[in-house]
């Protein structure tokens, strides 16, 4: 009987401070889903799609195809694929790299690593080689940009 | 023996170390990527890709070339979540897939040809081979906020390397609606794969996914990345530090 007035207070407890923290501000919110991301990593696929790529719900698309952005899920990055026909969502599917070694690391991830930054800094060591963006990569970055822009309207 | 070339719109460079070298050998590499302009540029009128863009060519008359590189684009297109495509408007340009490719035929080559120690630099991407004067190649990472300096130096061998990147931005860009936050927008990309060709088709992908691409390049196994965002701050991959040049 005492444990189980405990557990009502912790969980009780657990609750109100949700509560609280969940109109404190969307940190408090994310903060939650790493542990039952944690839980198990298999059922990453199973995952439901970020709002972001949810936001194709309802009716009078066009029908066809539509690939939705890359979102960032605890556990890596999350992309989905609607797929609509006669104005509606049949089909929402999670796109994977092909590659299944890609794949497994894609899955297994439980949060993005933190990588290390630091500020440029020149160097002096004298080089055999140059590496650097070309003019033709950047007219093709513009390109793709440009693509992308009129794919996500 | 090295040699320079402007080919494709931009400075192509072969240097072959080993002594047996000759010039016919290298002109043979610049020759090839001449074919390669004439039937991939969109530049050029009579070329594969502008024919097939009006529309003059039927599919069963894609030349063998033209149907690897398609391949290869849908493949890459696939691999990095719809991020690298070749269609615009209804046209293809594969120049962004074309260029990797053709330095890695390059390096087939020269391998062929029996060379071990060289590289390819065909306007900054870059493969590798064997070493020069005993040392790993050196490869600097060009900044981008001054073309005259490099803010990494690598050694590396028997791997590609390349960069994506946008024009060259001032530095006292802000967001309006933010004027004290330090821009984030990505500038350079650079990233080192088991070859030229992987290289330079997940740095373009990876560039136009803005800051999300170094983690893309993270969770590739075998690629490494380093990008430079617009307050010239760097990020890296966990295991880009063992291509960095020891001093």
């Amino acid at each position: 009987m005492k444990k189980l007035i405990v557990s009502i207070v912790i969980i009780g407890s657990f609750v109100i401070y949700s509560f609280i923290h969940a109109h404190s501000g969307p940190v408090a919110v994310v903060a939650n889903t790493p542990a039952t991301s944690r839980s198990s990593s298999s059922t990453a696929t199973s995952t439901p799609p970020p709002p972001g790529a949810t936001a194709t719900s309802g009716s009078g698309y066009n029908d066809g195809s539509y690939t939705g952005s890359v979102a960032d899920a605890q556990w890596g990055f999350v992309q989905v694929k609607a797929v609509i026909s006669h104005g509606k969502i049949t089909d929402v599917q999670f796109l994977q790299f092909p590659n299944d070694r890609s794949r497994s690391v894609y899955i297994n991830s439980i949060a993005d690593p933190q990588l290390t930054s630091e500020a440029i800094q020149a160097q002096s060591a004298n080089v055999d080689i140059v590496t650097g963006a070309t003019d033709s990569s950047q007219a093709f970055i513009q390109s793709l940009t440009d693509a992308l822009s009129q794919a996500h309207v | 023996m090295k040699q320079l070339q402007l080919l494709m719109g931009m400075p192509i460079t072969v240097e072959v170390v080993d002594p047996t070298v000759t010039e016919t050998d290298i002109e043979k590499v610049f020759a090839y990527f001449r074919t390669v302009d004439a039937t991939f540029s969109t530049y050029k009128e009579d070329s594969e890709v502008s024919k097939i863009n009006r529309g003059e060519l039927r599919k069963e008359e894609y030349s063998d070339d033209m149907k690897t590189i398609l391949a290869l684009s849908e493949q890459t297109r696939e691999e990095t979540l719809g991020y690298f495509d070749i269609q615009h408007d209804g046209i293809i340009d594969p120049s962004g897939i074309v260029k990797g490719w053709a330095i890695l035929q390059a390096e087939h080559m020269l391998k062929e040809a029996g060379f071990r120690n060289f590289y390819i630099d065909a306007g900054g991407d870059i493969q590798v081979a064997g070493e020069k004067d005993g040392n790993l190649w050196r490869i600097g990472i060009r900044n981008p906020f001054n073309r005259k300096e490099n803010v990494k130096i690598l050694a590396i061998t028997d791997k590609g390397i390349a960069t994506s990147g946008t024009a060259i931005r001032g530095q006292h860009i802000y967001d309006p609606h933010y004027p004290h936050m330090p821009l984030q927008d990505i500038v350079s990309l650079t990233v080192i794969g088991p070859n030229v060709y992987e290289a330079d088709r997940f740095a373009t992908a990876a560039f136009a996914m803005g800051k999300r691409g170094i983690y893309f390049i993270e969770h590739l196994p075998g690629f490494e990345g380093y990008m430079i965002d617009a307050a010239a701050q760097a990020t890296f991959t966990t295991g880009f530090e063992r291509y960095v040049l020891q001093q």
